[in-house]
């Protein structure tokens, strides 16, 4: 190699942690993995979703754990036209926070859609969950979310 | 309706993360990158407060200038510090126990980590003397990965006074 060469290399930084979930977060996953949802009562009664560990108000531990969704509607979202190879989806999708019915917080995930066009504020969505075999207690046993009675 | 029951709640959740990145070195560090391949070790003296630095940056740290002159240190340096590695982790590929240490090369102002091998682990001193072991001379390249280890050169030990500085 001439030294006139620019030096280059590829590198990969990689850790492979794994972190436990405790009770809350891990009835959630555990839900996910059944192919439903639950969320955690706040003191303030609002139902939070995905549930936090503690009250975000008074930082008690949070109350009962209640069965939301399937269903929900986007509160906000946005168009993803290049997804990247980690993202849930490999075609074009939309992020979006979605509150699932029963519930007073917005979610983050993908819902499929054809085109930014088959997507609103206020549109109704439900979950599309991976086949029970491939489900592992994840975000990503959800595969995306489809708009309600849409064509995706 | 799928209950999942039988396999028990969930308590962990795997999180890996990876950064796949490309890494260019630059004028300074190619020219150390350079003499990798060569089997040497090239390093930099700031023009101003005098000391060599190996890998150098390109500047000086101290007093942010250039390192424009080029030096190269020898083959031997000392053990400022090292650290017997016992304990397993992901992706280790050198057997347990073994030696980093921080040499000194003859000639630097700046340490560098290395594997330090040829030693039984409870030897290792602060102050040893050693050299580096390079891959055949067909492959060199331009990376650490041309040094193999450094190792005892049978020299006395370095009096604590010469390397004190740079702990």
């Amino acid at each position: 190699m001439a030294d006139s060469e620019v030096l280059h290399a590829q590198h990969r930084l990689e850790y492979p942690y794994a972190r436990s979930t405790g009770p809350i977060i891990g009835a959630f996953l555990t839900a996910l993995r059944q192919g439903r949802f639950v969320g955690a009562t706040g003191s303030d009664g609002k139902v939070i979703v995905p549930p936090t560990e503690y009250d975000p108000i008074t930082s008690d531990d949070v109350g009962e754990l209640v069965e939301v969704g399937p269903g929900g509607v986007i509160d906000s979202w946005a168009w993803v036209s290049h997804p990247l190879r980690r993202h849930p989806l490999q075609t074009p999708f939309a992020w979006a926070l979605i509150t699932l019915d029963g519930a007073d917080t917005g979610m983050l995930h993908a819902v499929a859609a054809p085109g930014p066009e088959a997507l609103s504020t206020g549109a109704r969505v439900t979950a599309k969950f991976r086949p029970e075999a491939e489900r592992i207690g994840s975000m990503s046993d959800i595969e995306a979310f489809v708009i309600e009675g849409g064509a995706s | 309706m799928a209950d999942g029951t039988d396999q028990g709640p969930v308590t962990m959740l795997a999180t890996p993360i990876r950064l796949d990145f490309e890494f260019t070195p630059g004028i300074a560090q190619s020219k150390f990158l350079r003499g990798l391949e060569r089997g040497e070790f090239l390093g930099q003296r700031c023009g101003t407060c005098g000391k060599v630095y190996v890998p150098s940056r390109g500047t000086c740290p101290t007093d942010g200038v250039p390192t424009t002159e080029d030096v190269l240190l020898g083959n031997s340096g000392t053990v400022t510090t090292y650290c017997v590695v016992n304990v397993p982790f992901a992706g280790q590929s050198i057997e347990i126990p073994y030696i980093c240490a921080q040499i000194l090369l003859d000639g630097a102002n700046l340490s560098f980590m290395g594997l330090l091998q040829e030693i039984p682990t409870d030897q290792i001193r602060m102050g040893m003397r050693v050299e580096a072991v390079w891959v055949d001379e067909s492959e060199l390249i331009p990376s650490l990965a041309s040094v193999r280890y450094f190792r005892p050169n049978g020299e006395p030990d370095a009096d604590y006074e010469t390397y004190k500085e740079y702990l």
